[in-house]
């Protein structure tokens, strides 16, 4: 009684699909954000080098993670919309 | 800075607070289940959602906080801005879904939801007061911030307005009103913030002061007489104070030539002097100039995005930073001199200016921070009660991505906010905090007015969403799960609305106790305690099987006191305190690095001593 979620949730054929590509999508950009951070703490003066119209790699690098979270959730998103609709059809989902 | 109240400001703002309670009144109605006042009955519209998403994370720490730092300190700021929102990662791929199938009104029921155990019940619970309370008080010290300049009142005013206002928000209509505030607030500071920033890359960028801004000027040593002098080991300079169109004023001596200084000068009798005259006089001015243009222009006029960040890195910028600020003694009073420092642009748009990652303990401090921020995001009950709002696991993930675009795309904007700031001389030299709703005053009284209303429902928003997490994990957590008192759903919904009248007043005390503290400086420690106490237990409970109850009770226990005894043992504090900085037991301010791992170990080892207590349990994830 306590633990049952505030709204009624269905029965979820994809999950374990959703799960692993969630896995792999983070670590992707795990891997991305730790260069980053590798980057500004041990080459430090590499973030100054221009890369993309006369602005440095530090704001290209930083943007670039911000616009990359946004593309990769639509990305996500889309592809986990696909598989629900191909798992879940009706009289398979609860 | 001088501050007062404006007539504009004040209507928008009074009609603004009128119609953020008019609507509380109007969604009271529909508050009157449990499952109305903690979680909107899980009714709420993912885009909707998804914007109050925003508006609950985008506190005073982004808005006023980073604009603030990044007019002060340039990129170090935007470090920030990189990591609130890559946490968000964590949040869409690993956390959203699970923690919307698992849960009820608070993340300790997703937490719970395979063992039933009093033991996650309390810690859980203690974990979400502490780390929502560690947030309450930057958001409460950046209310106090605000009124000053919005209305002309004191600091103790602001918290106690915005308490009221919170309380009334929350306790008359919780989640569903504590939403619709958070939409309107979210909505309101992306599309304001792109106004800002379209303004500030019209201007562009110009080696021309405006009239507001401290432009300083020079004399030649050799020909006046000083009324004292003064040599400060601390920064190597040498002070004199001279008397001038009939005040007495400090000035750098820059070898044959005094260089005019801001000051503030608390004198023997507790009289608080601006550049030798009571605040009221406005000889205290704002600061930030650039020096220099690339090919000696003047003024660049209009400019795009890459050749707005391209002409900075090639240009000078006169800054003022807190650790330039020389203090000393003269007679029985005392003054602090804001020296000016000259940086390198290119010097300004990269990591350096605030994080020392020059040194090993700079490096790890940087590493820990960025780790913190990076998993702190999935990791904060307000943010995660919010999952139990919105219908469906699919509407879970879509309002999530909407967060993600909204507060990703504001983020980006707080660079040109923050360097608009620095570059047009808006800034209060005492305090950062200010430096949004001061670069809206140098385009427009009226835009001031809208940006500093916003930010004050920034305020609202964010607290009112604590509130009520920290409400559900009293009153549902606690009294009702943990100690077992039987209540049916009105009580359980008054029991919601007494444990949030009482956390709005211990807000407001906690409001006016820690004034003066950096709005943004208390809320990295908050990500590390919600990142070092949740996130192992998240992570386990979904991908280990073997994780046991003990195991996520001892993890959220040893993460929260080992991040807590770090922050509280850290030189940072120690400077809080009134203590030598140089003399903390340890030189680590930001503790991630530390605790989170020692959360997962905790939890591992603690799991595998008790895995019989798992017999008969079903894997949930």
């Amino acid at each position: 009684m306590l633990h049952e979620p505030a709204a009624k949730a269905e029965k979820d054929n994809a999950s374990d699909w959703k799960a692993k590509l969630g896995i792999k999508l983070f670590w992707l950009y795990c891997l991305i954000y730790m260069g980053f951070v590798g980057i500004a703490v041990f080459a430090t003066e590499a973030m100054k080098k221009p890369v993309l119209a006369g602005t440095n790699l530090a704001i290209i690098y930083g943007m670039g993670l911000i616009i990359f979270a946004i593309v990769l959730g639509l990305i996500y998103n889309h592809l986990c919309t696909k598989k629900e609709d191909e798992l879940n059809k009706s009289g398979e989902a609860e | 800075m001088n501050y007062t109240a404006n007539p504009i400001a004040i209507a928008i703002f009074l009609a603004f607070v009128g119609f953020v309670l008019g609507m509380s009144f109007y969604f009271a109605r529909k508050a009157k289940s449990a499952e109305g006042y903690f979680a909107a009955g899980g009714t709420i519209h993912w885009f909707v959602n998804g914007v109050a998403f925003a508006g609950d994370y985008l506190s005073a720490a982004s808005f006023l906080g980073i604009c603030g730092l990044i007019a002060t300190m340039g990129y170090d700021g935007f470090l920030y801005s990189i990591g609130y929102l890559a946490g968000w990662i964590v949040a869409l791929f690993v956390v959203a879904e699970p923690m919307k199938r698992l849960g009820k009104y608070t993340f300790t029921d997703a937490l719970d939801s395979k063992f039933n155990s009093k033991g996650i019940q309390l810690m859980a619970a203690i974990s979400t007061l502490a780390v929502s309370l560690f947030y309450l008080i930057p958001q409460m010290v950046g209310a106090g911030v605000l009124v000053t300049p919005l209305l002309g009142l004191p600091h103790w005013i602001g918290v106690c307005m915005v308490g009221a206002i919170v309380i009334t928000i929350v306790a008359t209509a919780g989640m569903t009103s504590t939403t619709y505030v958070q939409f309107l607030k979210g909505g309101l500071l992306i599309i304001f913030s792109t106004v800002l920033s379209i303004a500030v890359l019209n201007k562009g960028l110009s080696t021309e002061p405006r009239e507001e801004t401290f432009l300083p000027q020079n004399l030649v040593a050799a020909d006046v007489t000083p009324l004292a002098e003064v040599s400060d080991q601390e920064s190597g300079l040498n002070f004199v104070k001279l008397e001038k169109d009939g005040v007495a004023n400090w000035w750098i001596v820059r070898g044959d030539l005094l260089e005019e200084a801001q000051s503030k000068t608390e004198t023997g009798d507790g009289e608080t002097l601006y550049n030798g005259a009571p605040k009221a006089d406005a000889r205290f001015k704002s600061v930030g100039l650039v020096t220099e243009l690339p090919d000696g222009q003047i003024e660049t006029g209009k400019v795009g995005v890459f050749k707005y960040f391209s002409t900075i890195q090639q240009s000078k910028v006169v800054r003022y930073p807190k650790s330039s600020i020389a203090k000393f003694e003269d007679g029985g009073d005392h003054v602090m001199v804001f020296v000016p420092e000259v940086t390198a642009g290119e010097d300004l748009m990269i990591p350096g200016q605030k994080f020392k990652i020059k040194d090993g303990i700079g490096k790890l401090n940087f590493i820990s921070l960025m780790l913190a921020l990076f998993f702190g995001t999935a990791s904060l009950p307000h943010i995660l009660i919010r999952y139990y709002t919105v219908p469906s696991q699919r509407d879970a993930r879509k309002s999530t991505i909407v967060a993600i675009g909204g507060i990703g795309f504001f983020y980006v904007l707080t660079l040109f906010m923050g360097l608009g700031a620095m570059t047009l001389g808006v800034i209060d030299v005492e305090s950062g905090n200010m430096s949004a709703p001061l670069l809206a005053k140098a385009f427009s009284i009226v835009l001031f007015s809208v940006i500093s209303a916003i930010a004050f429902a920034t305020v609202l928003g964010t607290v009112s969403g604590l509130i009520v997490a920290t409400s559900g994990a009293i009153a549902h957590d606690l009294m009702d799960n943990y100690m077992g008192i039987k209540m049916n759903d009105k009580q359980k919904v008054m029991a919601g609305k007494i444990a949030a009248f009482a956390v709005g007043l211990v807000a407001i005390g906690l409001g006016i106790a820690f004034k003066g503290m950096n709005v943004a400086f208390l809320v990295g420690w908050a990500f590390a305690v919600a990142a070092s106490a949740n996130l192992p237990s998240i992570i386990m409970l979904l991908f280990w099987k073997k994780t046991t109850a003990k195991g996520i009770a001892f993890s959220i226990g040893v993460g929260m006191l080992s991040a807590l005894g770090i922050i509280l043992t850290s030189p940072s504090m120690y400077g809080q305190y009134g203590l030598d900085p140089a003399t903390a037991i340890h030189k680590l301010d930001n503790p991630g690095i530390i605790s989170i791992p020692l959360s997962f170990i905790t939890l591992v080892v603690v799991s595998l001593m008790t895995q019989k207590d798992n017999e008969g349990l079903k894997y949930v994830g």
